[in-house]
């Protein structure tokens, strides 16, 4: 299946882009982050890390669907 | 929106305006600058970068949670992305009640909640050449560091 993937901060460095769309035979946000992170060298460990699917907080065990938008997202630093 | 962001700059008098109620006996505001200094490094400017559309979200439910936690008549936070040098305002809370003691208790609350949970990210930028993203780099290095020497 298709997702869209978008990256930001520390992350959108590491894969050298802001997003794309992937074909992949990950289920979960816990399979697709070892694959990229196998791709892309990420530093952070999953257990740093949310997860965001469409746009809200989400599970790492939750199933991924077709069409789906994932965000990872790294320590966050506002204010 | 009780939560917003921007790319320019916050205009507070503006934005403590929208606070005022004829029931209300006080107003607290915070605001967070850009500083020179962070965790042994010079800093010299700094870089925001949000996920927005979950940031909006986030950071609208940490308002209405401050709403609801404290008697309040309006709250608003704003919080500014792109990039930010020496002494800009990087966030301003305002909220305005019938008491102070509320209005103290939930202007803390509000930006203690935003710098925990709104996917906003700082990126500094430091007088060596270096540069950083806080709270990434520095936790992002210590398993792998460790894990080599294994």
């Amino acid at each position: 299946m298709q997702l869209k993937i978008q990256y930001y901060a520390l992350m959108r460095e590491q894969a050298g882009r802001s997003e794309e769309l992937l074909e992949t035979s990950a289920a979960t946000p816990a399979a697709l982050y070892g694959e990229l992170a196998a791709r892309y060298g990420f530093t952070l460990m999953p257990e740093q890390l949310k997860v965001a699917v469409n746009s809200e907080f989400t599970d790492w065990s939750r199933r991924l669907s077709a069409g789906d938008a994932v965000v990872f997202i790294p320590p966050v630093a506002g204010g | 929106m009780r939560f917003r962001l921007t790319s320019s700059a916050i205009d507070t008098d503006s934005a403590r305006r929208e606070l005022l109620d004829l029931g209300a006996g006080g107003y607290v505001s915070f605001e967070g600058w850009v500083r020179n200094y962070n965790e042994g490094q010079e800093v010299i400017r700094l870089e925001y970068e949000a996920f927005q559309e979950l940031a909006a979200k986030e950071g609208e439910r940490i308002v209405a949670e401050a709403l609801q936690r404290f008697p309040l008549k309006h709250a608003l936070c704003i919080h500014r992305i792109g990039a930010l040098d020496l002494t800009d305002m990087a966030v301003w809370v305002g909220v305005s009640s019938v008491h102070r003691g509320e209005a103290f208790d939930a202007c803390r609350f509000i930006i203690d909640e935003v710098k925990h949970r709104v996917p906003i990210w700082k990126k500094e930028h430091y007088r060596s050449g270096d540069s950083g993203w806080v709270n990434c780099e520095r936790c992002a290095a210590a398993p792998i560091h460790a894990h080599q020497h294994a």
